[in-house]
């Protein structure tokens, strides 16, 4: 008799970086595994928590103001980005929203001041070119091999790539990380960095399925993963996705 | 005072209420708006050359909550007080709601022909306080609270904020600022201003929920940049704080709610210590929310030297500003609009709700429009859970009733009863569904977002349940 899957989710700066409601990917990734038996442990890594790699099976870290970032960028330096990387390294699956995707990266640049240094998990980074240049706000669609994802974005930074770093996919509509070379987030091994709010994964819930298989696979090898019914799913995806061509027109 | 003619004012005076006429023939959302933002557009001095003639000066009010109530407040206060509000009553409040509410009042000369009685009170758009402040010029600016809502319009909380600081450097030396306490951001806008702040707030300990929610932001002390530290936590961020490390803390409030008795809907009595005396009365609206809207007026009333008795008559007076928290009674059954902008006020509406352990019947609309938020993802920050058990059925509406129905399917609701949840986008057909569901004398709860609520009131105004807005007051 087989004991019940688990997986564990390390959840960053929970209460620091959840400006866009991004707690959403955790509540869908709560209920996806629910469905299918898995258990899925959920624990919080505030400043100052110690983040043991070999704990998580998931980590997700959403978006947060600049103040709130900057305190995140801090903990990151001296305590935790180490211990993200290893956990990457070793294939844990990673998801990084907004502001999370910046950290993720080299370095964020604002306007004004001091850089914010990143955990280079990316080989990407982030430019903020000041109030006056419009922020980069609106319904996005977005080609990741072959699938759409749907979701809304709002951030003032702007986000180039390094040449070997592979984006999560292509701006179909919207302005991806920097409304410019049409890239969409960024991809490292099992972590994906992202500016998609709406949330994320329950509009797209083949993205969802992809990571929860990501993390269940390496854990266990193939185990059985139960398509589930997305007909509201794929009913408020096909919604977002009109509604963004509505408004692109 | 000097009255000057200005050809260039005149001229912009005209076609805005030339614009008004037509828009209100055409029956296009009252014209409550258009014909500010003509003559705003050929005269952009127009605001502050006609503010300056109002007679007993203005008030401003803003806020992220509770700044459409709060101002009905304060007007049925200046009415019993007998001062006569130039108000831009319909919650157009940008500066061409300001612009048309004087023009209503202009001549074709191009002045302001109102009696000494007059006074200004605008409701201001949070991100429009720096250019109101500038060009009204006002005698108070009431601060209601700050909180996260139509981030996509926005960007940060911080960043309105920070405005709102630079803005107090604009007003004049003698300006009072009405700041709630229990707010910390919005409280420390107050270190400046010295005894021109008077602050409203919360003492009644027992009103405390225990613990921030998920949907709380600015627990924060600016100058550490560690948690404040709660002693109590009313209302999201809203509470009793103080810094562990340079003791920056809660100021004490001078009107001040000291026991505070819910009444479930029919609203909280508030027994309130004010500088001249302590005052009892019933708020007539819901939830802690509002009464925290009645202090405000009463502070503001206070700083406007006004009696306690008339601030208590007035606002035992005062009915729903339209759509905030509305009841109608249609085919033999009740509905209430309670207007939704964003997670805590829908956690506040839900929280109030469900507060009598009764199951109810509730339809959600959600849209996306400008005036709505175009981004939805607030919807994930909103305890949708807390309503499995406590319903009957919901009916999703709006443009993206398809994001509602996702929620509520991730929230937990109707699992094993799929068939409670209907999702409808057509309002109207939405409606009549919804209403069908309710029991002959029950009652019907409708939560709308901004542009929904126009189009539900536009509806039933049209089978004659409702005047429409601009019609009221």
């Amino acid at each position: 008799m087989r004991a019940t899957l688990a997986l564990t989710l390390g959840y960053l700066y929970a209460d620091l970086m959840n400006i866009y409601a991004d707690r959403g990917n955790i509540i869908c990734f709560a209920k996806r595994c629910q469905w299918r038996g898995i258990s899925l442990e959920i624990e919080r890594l505030g400043i100052d928590a110690v983040l043991n790699p070999a704990d998580y099976d998931i980590l997700f870290i959403g978006g947060g103001q600049d103040k709130e970032q900057t305190m995140a960028a801090a903990d990151l330096k001296q305590s935790k980005g180490e211990a993200v990387r290893e956990a990457v390294e070793s294939g844990v699956v990673a998801l990084a929203i907004c502001g999370g995707f910046q950290l993720f990266g080299q370095y964020y640049r604002p306007a004004e001041g001091e850089d914010l240094p990143g955990i280079g998990l990316f080989d990407a980074w982030t430019i903020h070119k000041g109030p006056k240049v419009p922020r980069c706000i609106g319904n996005v669609v977005v080609d990741w091999k072959g699938q759409p994802l749907v979701g809304f974005e709002n951030h003032g930074g702007r986000t180039y790539l390094g040449p070997n770093c592979s984006p999560l996919g292509r701006v179909v509509m919207g302005f991806g990380n920097n409304a410019g070379d049409g890239t969409e987030g960024a991809v490292y091994k099992n972590a994906f960095g992202t500016y998609l709010h709406g949330s994320l994964l329950p509009k797209n819930p083949h993205f969802a399925d992809h990571l929860l298989k990501l993390a269940l696979f390496r854990k266990y090898g193939e185990v059985p993963f139960l398509p589930l019914d997305d007909t509201i799913e794929m009913a408020a995806h096909e919604a977002a996705v009109a509604r963004t061509r509505e408004g692109k027109r | 005072m000097a009255i000057r003619f200005s050809p260039r004012r005149a001229g912009a005076v005209v076609a805005g209420k030339i614009a008004g006429r037509l828009s209100r023939v055409m029956e296009r959302g009252g014209g409550t708006a258009l014909p500010g933002l003509l003559a705003y557009a050929l005269d952009k001095r127009m605001v502050s050359a006609l503010t300056t003639q109002i007679p007993q000066g203005s008030v401003i009010v803003t806020g992220t909550n509770g700044k459409t109530t709060t101002s009905r407040m304060i007007a049925t206060i200046l009415r019993e007080a007998g001062l006569n509000p130039l108000h831009n009553s319909t919650g157009s409040n940008l500066m061409r709601g300001v612009a048309t509410t004087l023009l209503d009042r202009t001549g074709i000369s191009g002045n302001l022909q109102v009696g000494q009685e007059s006074i200004g009170l605008f409701e201001v758009d949070e991100a429009v306080i720096p250019l109101a402040i500038r060009e009204v010029k006002p005698k108070i600016v009431v601060f209601n609270n700050l909180f996260r809502d139509q981030l996509d319009r926005y960007g940060e909380v911080d960043s309105i904020a920070q405005k709102w600081c630079e803005s107090l450097l604009d007003l004049p030396g003698d300006a009072k600022v009405v700041l709630n306490a229990d707010d910390p951001l919005v409280a420390s806008l107050g270190e400046v201003l010295g005894d021109r702040a008077i602050y409203f707030g919360i003492d009644d300990l027992a009103q405390g929920t225990g613990g921030l929610g998920h949907a709380a932001d600015s627990k924060w002390c600016p100058r550490c940049r560690i948690d404040f530290r709660y002693s109590v936590s009313f209302y999201g961020h809203l509470g009793h704080y103080e810094c562990p490390n340079c003791g920056l803390h809660r100021p004490r409030p001078g009107i001040a709610a000291e026991l505070v008795a819910s009444q479930g809907f029919a609203g909280s009595d508030v027994r309130v210590r004010t500088p001249s005396g302590n005052l009892t009365f019933r708020v007539g609206l819901p939830g802690l929310y509002n009464v925290y809207n009645s202090l405000a007026a009463l502070a503001t009333s206070c700083a406007l030297g006004l009696p306690l008795a008339t601030a208590k008559r007035a606002l035992e007076k005062v009915t729903a500003a339209f759509g905030r928290v509305e009841r109608v009674e249609m085919d033999g059954k009740s509905l209430y609009l309670l207007l939704v902008k964003n997670p805590l006020g829908c956690n506040e509406v839900l929280r109030a709700l469900f507060a009598d352990g009764q199951a109810k019947d509730i339809m959600l609309i959600l849209n996306d429009k400008i005036a709505d938020g175009r981004d939805v993802s607030w919807i994930w920050d909103v305890d949708f859970e807390r309503m499995a058990g406590n319903v009957n059925s919901v009916v999703a509406s709006g443009v993206r009733a398809a994001d509602l129905a996702l929620r509520l399917k991730y929230a937990g609701l109707f699992e094993d009863q799929p068939q409670m949840l209907l999702v409808e986008k057509n309002i109207e057909r939405a409606l009549r569904l919804a209403l069908d569901r309710v029991v002959p004398g029950g009652t019907l709860f409708v939560l709308p977002t901004y542009t929904s609520m126009l189009e539900i009131r536009s509806l039933l105004a049209k089978t004659g349940f409702l005047m429409q807005y601009w019609e009221q007051e």
